[in-house]
């Protein structure tokens, strides 16, 4: 009977907990209501799977781009951010927080994210970035016209960009490495992509794939003396640990092409990159044209990087002796 | 409100039964099966690939269940037979299902939005999705450990259970106590497997960093659940895990509601553990005191 007496104490002390917690919710509701002579304050959550440099740029780019039309962070619109830490079971329950909070708009910035955020509302606007493929994912119809409540901007970068500025620097490759973690979907759509392009240019691909940070290092050992150059795409994992390959690399006078900026930066040789603040910024702008009601998610077709650039790591180039020709010196920086 | 209850709710049952999986390692046979962060996943990547084929959900859930089944037998043979320690067997369990569960879903990541699951199957009763997964979780959370219970009673349950309170009297009534871990860790992964499947399935996709910290979640709502609910009996256990499960859910809503940044919920989550582990120690203290006191009164 006492034991019983605790339990139904401790479940009252729990359903307490959350009815408190509805009356300070409550609370918050009734403010926005007293302003309501104000112009509408949009309620924004941002959902970010985990916490690095591609993804923050993403993330910083998005707020930024809202403020370039005028939506500023607690002005007229508050944004809610939220970060999972790449554990999959927080993002279920941030995104029920965000509908539950009947917010606006979502951002999500990852795959996962923006699956779980999809799954859970079909009536907010969902605005995704730093998500190679829409259509694989099942997030969209088709990127020309997603059709439901979700739209955003890509980070995929063609492959074959890579490849050909490889080709450029090097003409007489025989054989690529692809190094990628195997655990991404974005990172096993380009390496697919890229072996489809590379078989077109007669090249060998040799693969190796890390499961974390700590197996880089070998993955990379394992391609020196096999592959003519290497091939990263942009990869979670990779763009943390960069500093590692290059480790490796640098020393046995092997070139690393990538497709991120901040990858040439930490120890990439040379890459076309895209640039995750910017697509963060046109996904930005997206989400301000969807809150003024000038665009409905279902007909925004999926944003790309129009213009690309040539980045090269001048350091790391002359770390592996590689004369980098006149002409491509100019359009790089 | 009501809405964010339910849907808290209804994450609680669905994850309880990985809980369930998880109590029955942990308690009744006193080892800390690790293979479950690759099992986990494993039940979701097999579930998710038969419903891209358009097979039944039952059938999807049923074979993760076998899936899971078959990795808990690898752990407990490397355990029984390679007499590997159960630690380290529940690991390499781990490690080798990142690879076979690549292999399975063949990418990292298989969406099911827009697919048929065990959810869009109810929506002839028109039920709000956050009602249809609480209707489904509470399905589950109450069948499995039914069943869980009506396996206890039987000779086999009682001698798995024997196995971990006690090998000798066990062994020496002529019952072989590694064909009772083995099985105790088929049943464990099993239901470790039909949980992740049932997760995919709500979350909307399977994804091989699935199981990372679901160790950590079970194991928390099994503490939790026997501190705040009991473990007198077989009975009162099952219910304290379940109920355990949905605590952690509602503790986890309630921190993040309260805008606690998620950089800590890791660090706030292990603290929450070690207090739950730690309560009945300061009880004990608390109750002897009592007991002084009413001595010079």
């Amino acid at each position: 009977m006492l034991r019983n007496l605790r339990q139904k104490k401790m479940i009252a002390l729990a359903v307490g907990a959350i009815l408190t917690m509805g009356v300070f919710a409550g609370c918050g509701g009734e403010k926005k209501e007293a302003g309501s002579e104000k112009a509408k304050v949009y309620q924004i959550g941002v959902l970010q799977m985990v916490q690095h440099g591609a993804l923050d740029d993403s993330n910083k780019g998005f707020v930024d781009g809202l403020a370039s039309k005028g939506y500023k962070d607690g002005a007229n619109i508050k944004i809610d951010q939220q970060n999972a830490q790449g554990d999959q079971s927080n993002l279920k329950t941030i995104s029920q927080r965000f509908v539950n909070n009947k917010v606006d708009l979502i951002f999500a910035i990852a795959t996962p994210a923006a699956q779980i955020v999809a799954n859970e509302t079909r009536t907010i606007p969902i605005v995704g970035a730093a998500i190679v493929d829409y259509k694989t994912a099942k997030l969209v119809q088709s990127n020309e016209k997603p059709g439901g409540n979700v739209t955003g901007t890509t980070n995929y970068n063609p492959p074959k960009r890579q490849i050909d500025l490889a080709l450029k620097l090097f003409p007489n490759a025989k054989t690529v490495g692809a190094l990628y973690t195997s655990s991404e979907l974005n990172a096993q759509l380009q390496v697919k992509a890229m072996k489809e392009y590379a078989a077109e240019k007669g090249l060998t691909v040799i693969e190796a794939t890390v499961s974390n940070v700590n197996d880089i290092q070998q993955a990379a050992q394992s391609l020196l003396g096999k592959a003519d150059f290497i091939y990263c795409p942009t990869d979670n994992n990779l763009a943390s640990a960069m500093s590692n390959v290059a480790k490796i690399t640098v020393p046995a006078k092997m070139p690393v092409f990538v497709g991120d900026e901040t990858m040439v930066k930490t120890g990439g040789t040379a890459g076309i990159s895209v640039n995750f603040y910017k697509l963060g910024f046109q996904a930005g702008e997206m989400a301000a044209d969807i809150l003024s009601g000038k665009s409905k998610t279902a007909d925004m077709p999926i944003g790309s990087q129009a213009e690309v650039k040539v980045i090269i790591n001048k350091e790391a180039a002359k770390a592996i002796g590689l004369i980098i020709p006149e002409e491509l010196m100019k359009e790089a920086k | 409100m009501s809405d964010l209850i339910v849907s808290t709710v209804a994450q609680g049952l669905l994850w309880s039964v990985m809980a369930i999986g998880l109590y029955l390692t942990f308690r009744t046979l006193l080892i800390a099966d690790l293979s479950v962060e690759g099992t986990f996943p494993l039940g979701a990547a097999v579930a998710a690939v038969l419903l891209d084929e358009k097979h039944s959900p039952a059938t999807a859930i049923f074979a993760a269940g076998i899936a899971g089944m078959l990795a808990g037998a690898v752990t407990g043979l490397l355990h029984t037979k390679l007499k590997i320690p159960a630690l380290l067997a529940g690991i390499l369990t781990m490690i080798a299902l990142y690879s076979v569960n690549l292999r399975v879903m063949g990418k990292a990541n298989l969406s099911l939005l827009n697919t048929d699951t065990v959810y869009t199957s109810l929506a002839f009763l028109n039920l709000s999705p956050n009602m249809t997964t609480f209707v489904v979780g509470l399905i589950i959370a109450v069948l499995i450990p039914v069943l869980l219970y009506m396996f206890f009673g039987t000779e086999i349950g009682m001698a798995l259970r024997a196995t971990g309170n006690n090998p000798q009297m066990i062994r020496a009534m002529g019952v072989n106590t590694d064909n009772m871990l083995l099985l105790g860790l088929v049943i464990s992964n099993g239901l470790v497997a039909v949980a992740g499947a049932f997760i995919a399935q709500n979350n909307g996709f399977a994804d091989v960093g699935m199981g990372v910290g679901t160790i950590v979640i079970g194991l928390a709502s099994v503490i939790i659940g026997e501190v705040l609910f009991g473990s007198k009996s077989v009975k009162n256990s099952l219910i304290s895990v379940v109920l355990g499960s949905i605590v952690y859910r509602i503790v986890i809503a309630v921190v993040l509601y309260l805008g606690m940044p998620p950089n800590d919920l890791k660090l706030f989550t292990a603290i929450l553990v070690a207090i739950a582990l730690s309560l009945p120690l300061f009880k004990a203290k608390w109750d002897s005191r009592k007991v002084g006191v009413k001595c010079y009164e």
